[in-house]
């Protein structure tokens, strides 16, 4: 084994609540990165994928263990790394050569041997004749080279990749992807290792020598292994497809450990964390189960995320309620729609909703103590923040804000309660029966 | 021909650039004359009481000199909000204090503090003419640079999260992190507050260039005194020509520095694609084309700069150093000695208060009832015929775009000025000053909420008002579904600054020197004006405490919670 470049050992990321509670973002995992690899990083969101980025390169500390940078520890940003990110984050008030000099001229190299550098740089990555631009003139694939070039201006040893397709279009981001495998073959940049944080699959192990999948809730290590296809890679090559499709069963299958190539500790000290809603809206999941029961009741996940050419990241959520109402089953990377399910699929709107709410005070423990603590009061009203102390022990404060969010839409689609957002409160409503003349909306001409 | 027609826009555009150089040399030789001659006016022996000449030829000296009292207090204002939003965003345990004060002191009535800062200051150059000229510099200075301060303090606060990574992830010194994040990130927020704090200076420098405390009378040479001058002496002609000059040089500010700085300060939008309405000035355009300035550009400042950064580069750099335990001390000991002063000055001012009589007390209160009432009148009045109107002209593109630059050098035009001029017609209709005083609050509040309708009635969809339309609302259903809560939230934002504004106006509407003798009304800016003639400080303070707490009370419990419900229930969404 050749010596780590990056090595994060131990590292976690917590928040510390009042009263013993910790909210874990990431469970203790070790990392490492070593020379001549590209490591591509792939989890659902919520995973902490953007955060380990950030504590690898010494952006944001962990909130404890260790990053080592050629064995040493790190305090600050790495000395010789580059990050190209999602946003681009190019500075808009100064031109494209400016943007990709601004990193030397933190260095201190001369105003002459900066202009030198950028303009070839630039070249390189097929800007020549764009120097003078401001970003805001150029397209979104013209912007992330821009921002290859600024990263690889400064020869960072690590360069680092925070999604950095995902704001682009699918051809562009084709077309990057390909000239980045370019510069890397041909060894025409000086970087020893690539990292790249993404939530697509396909690009994952198209792109990585060494993909790495990360769980979540807390995040962690699900599996680690190389992908030992030749380059250029073809998607439909049989083997390409067996490992996308192992990928997708282990990102369906949020309970079981998958077997091969475990590196990070097993959770199994971890204690039972609180029932996570996903953030499927009921609309998605009503419609992903009427597509589902037109397909037949039974699908790979990965052709039907790809039939409907949707990320993972956007059906995940869906696949995951549906389960937890217990509409679908999900087995071996294949969704299957359950009896509850195929009627719901097949029913008109009021008797959705009816199946929706018994679903739902059966499975989803929040829906359940939302309704049981608003019939326990005799005025039927509770101010947010009741629910909010109870989920802030479980969940970020920022994912204590989205749950409830979730909660409230799931709530008033299944008539359980309804809220008041200018009040801030849940309620439920009086009964009121449909007069008849309150539906001549629209008579009058 | 093609060649020919390039050649020829050659020339011009080359001779262009001489005369604009020769212009800008020209502009240059000039600020060093002027620097001289204010230099020699302002160490020269202290004038008592200048007598201010009513010729017109005698204004342009007066309007120079008035000028460069803006441009003095308003350099100081931009280098104390850059440092005062800096400080405040980076060092996190000060920073909720630091904004607490900065709200206070942006409800606090400037004008009250206008003796104690002028006597401070006189004391301070009992031998210059310089004390009194920076006793009124520092009052404009405290008029404006409060919502500068915190307009950097916000931009610092958003600037997205993954530029500054990119700031740090490549190693940007603070200079560098400062010259190309922080200071762009800020540009268009200062740019557009020093806009309305410019326009707040000239209120309050027509305020403080003449005036009575105990037996002194202070004036300075400007066009604030020039117009009170005329008006006193009820000299018609002159207070058309001060007027003009007024306007005159409003206009031009707008044109030859805010129209060039707004549209140079486009550049530094944060966003993704290039928008269509973007702003264009010709002097920008001029200014950009001058290689004189353009090599001063690139000269000067830059080599400095290079060894800056080469020298910040070789230092390795480290993370925020720990403060050493001998600075700790030193920043404990600064805490401990400015509490024990604010505690001192507490102190002494309650012992001022003790001596006032339980009437002054009386009469304090109930004159503050008798404002409120005026200020709340004011903006009823204004928002009665700017709602109106307002909705009008932004419903109509074409005259939208002829009447708001008009409403905004309206606006920019101080109240104060004009205030001599009102009041001539008031007395001369047989008016008094106790519904006079509200006119004069509403001549410089109006403004404030006619813009800021205007740009609500703008940004409504045309879709709502063609949902009013197909389903036939009646004119009172349009108005209260959809015209009134979508401009809500501008209304609301309005209305803040009109109060504000109407406090503030207050003190010179209530209480006016006017040939020879002193017109006035019942009412608190009536209260603090008569207590700085007088040199009463108790009462001075007891009225300034009491005005400032009205209006940051009202802040607190009328505007923040409208605020919060334009925010939350009405706010217009993508």
């Amino acid at each position: 084994m050749p010596e780590a470049l990056i090595e994060a050992r131990q590292v976690e990321k917590f928040y510390d609540q009042p009263r013993d509670n910790r909210i874990q973002v990431i469970a203790p995992l070790d990392l490492a990165i070593y020379p001549d690899e590209i490591l591509t990083l792939l989890g659902p969101s919520g995973s902490g994928k953007s955060t380990l980025l950030r504590i690898l390169t010494g952006l944001a500390q962990p909130s404890a263990g260790q990053v080592l940078w050629h064995g040493a520890s790190v305090k600050g940003p790495c000395e010789n790394v580059s990050i190209v990110f999602q946003s681009f984050a190019l500075f808009p008030w100064l031109t494209v050569q400016e943007n990709v000099a601004a990193p030397l001229k933190a260095r201190g190299v001369s105003p002459e041997a900066r202009s030198a550098r950028s303009l070839k740089m630039l070249d390189s990555v097929g800007l020549d004749g764009f120097e003078n631009a401001y970003p805001k003139e150029l397209s979104g694939g013209m912007k992330q080279r821009v921002g290859f070039a600024r990263a690889l201006v400064v020869e960072p040893e690590v360069l680092f990749m925070d999604e950095p397709f995902s704001a682009l279009d699918v051809l562009t981001a084709e077309n990057l992807r390909s000239e980045l495998l370019e510069l890397w073959e041909d060894k025409k940049m000086p970087t020893r290792a690539v990292f790249i944080v993404t939530h697509n699959i396909e690009e994952a192990v198209l792109l990585g020598d060494r993909v790495v999948v990360l769980g979540k809730n807390p995040g962690r290590i699900r599996t680690d292994f190389h992908v030992d296809l030749p380059r250029p890679r073809d998607r439909k090559h049989p083997r390409f497809n067996r490992i996308v499709d192992y990928i997708y069963q282990v990102l369906t299958k949020p309970d079981r450990e998958p077997a091969p190539t475990m590196t990070g500790p097993a959770s199994s000290d971890m204690k039972p964390q609180y029932p996570m809603l996903p953030h499927a809206r009921t609309g998605g999941v009503a419609g992903f189960l009427e597509i589902l029961a037109d397909h037949g009741g039974r699908e790979d996940v990965y052709r039907l995320a790809d039939s409907l050419s949707f990320e993972i990241d956007d059906l995940l959520p869906i696949v995951e309620a549906s389960a937890l109402l217990g509409f679908v089953k999900v087995s071996e990377g294949d969704v299957e729609i359950t009896p509850n399910g195929l009627e719901f699929a097949n029913a008109p709107i009021l008797r959705q909703k009816e199946l929706f709410r018994n679903a739902a005070l059966e499975h989803v423990t929040l829906l359940k103590q939302i309704k049981r603590a608003l019939e326990s009061k005799s005025d039927h009203t509770l101010p947010d923040e009741f629910f909010h102390d109870i989920l802030d022990e479980h969940f970020s404060e920022e994912e204590t804000v989205r749950q409830l969010e979730t909660a409230i839409n799931w709530g008033r689609y299944a008539e359980l309660f309804d809220h008041d957002a200018e009040r801030k409160r849940f309620f439920i409503p009086e009964e009121q029966p449909v007069e008849p003349q309150d539906m001549e909306v629209g008579t009058e001409t | 021909m093609r060649a020919q027609g390039l050649s020829r826009s050659l020339i011009r555009d080359r001779s262009w650039n001489l005369l604009m150089d020769a212009i800008v040399f020209a502009a240059l030789f000039a600020v060093a004359f002027a620097v001289v001659t204010v230099a020699r006016y302002w160490f020269s022996a202290p004038v008592a009481a200048v007598k201010i000449e009513l010729s017109p030829t005698a204004i342009p000296r007066y309007a120079f000199y008035s000028l460069v009292r803006m441009v003095i207090a308003y350099l100081l204002s931009l280098v104390f909000a850059v440092g005062y939003g800096y400080f405040a965003a980076y060092h996190t345990r000060v920073e909720g204090p630091m904004l607490a004060l900065l709200d206070i002191l942006q409800s606090i009535p400037v004008l009250s503090f206008l003796p104690g800062v002028m006597l401070a200051m006189v004391s301070l150059f009992p031998s210059r003419q310089l004390g009194v000229e920076f006793g009124s510099i520092v009052l404009i200075f405290t008029g404006q640079v409060w919502n500068m301060a915190f307009s950097f303090y916000a931009s610092l606060k958003a600037i997205p999260r993954e530029l500054s990574e990119a700031s740090r992830i490549y190693r940007f010194g603070k200079l560098q992190r400062f010259l190309e994040l922080e200071l762009p990130q800020g540009t268009i927020g200062l740019v557009w507050n020093s806009m309305v704090s410019v326009a707040g200076g000239w209120f309050f420098l027509m305020a403080c260039e003449m005036f009575v405390l105990g037996k002194r009378d202070f004036r300075l040479p400007g066009l604030g005194s020039y117009l009170q001058s005329a008006a006193s002496a009820g000299d018609t002609g002159a207070i058309t020509w001060g007027v003009v000059a007024m306007i005159g040089l409003v206009v031009l500010l707008d044109q030859l520095v805010w129209r060039p700085a707004i549209a140079w300060s486009e550049k530094f939008k944060i966003e993704q694609v290039e928008s269509s309405g973007a702003q264009s000035s010709p002097v920008l355009n001029l200014l950009r084309k001058s290689p004189l300035l353009n090599r001063l550009r690139s000269g000067m400042g830059t080599r400095f700069v290079e060894k800056v950064y080469a020298s910040a580069a070789t230092k390795s750099q480290e993370e925020e150093s720990e403060p050493s335990s001998f600075q700790r001390a030193v920043l404990a000991l600064a805490g401990i000695i400015a509490v024990l002063l604010i505690l001192h000055g507490v102190f002494q001012g309650l012992l001022m208060l003790k001596g006032i009589s339980a009437n002054d007390f009386r009469i304090t209160v109930e004159s503050a009832g008798a404002t409120f009432l005026r200020v709340v009148a004011a903006l009823a009045i204004a928002s009665a015929w700017t709602i109106p109107v307002g909705v009008a002209i932004g419903f109509n593109p074409r005259l939208a775009r002829v009447a708001q630059p008009l409403a905004q050098i309206a606006a920019s035009v101080p109240a104060t000025a004009l205030f001599p001029v009102l009041l001539l017609g008031l007395i001369s209709l047989g008016g008094g000053l106790n519904t006079g005083s509200i006119l004069l609050m509403l001549l410089g509040t109006q403004w404030y909420i006619l813009f800021n309708v205007i740009a609500g009635a703008i940004a409504i969809p045309s879709e709502f008002r063609e949902v009013a339309q197909i389903f036939h609302f009646r004119q009172v259903d349009r108005w209260k579904t959809v015209i009134l809560p979508a401009i809500f939230p501008y209304l609301v934002t309005g209305l803040v600054t009109a109060s504000g504004g109407a406090w503030n106006a207050s003190i010179v509407a209530e209480y006016f020197h006017f040939k020879g003798q002193v017109l006035s009304t019942f009412g608190l800016g009536a209260e603090i004006s008569s207590a700085t003639d007088a040199g009463n400080f108790a009462v001075l303070l007891l009225s300034t405490i009491v005005m400032a707490t009205l209006v940051v009370s009202v802040n607190r419990l009328v505007w923040r919670p409208l605020y919060r419900r334009a925010e939350t229930r009405y706010r217009l969404e993508a």
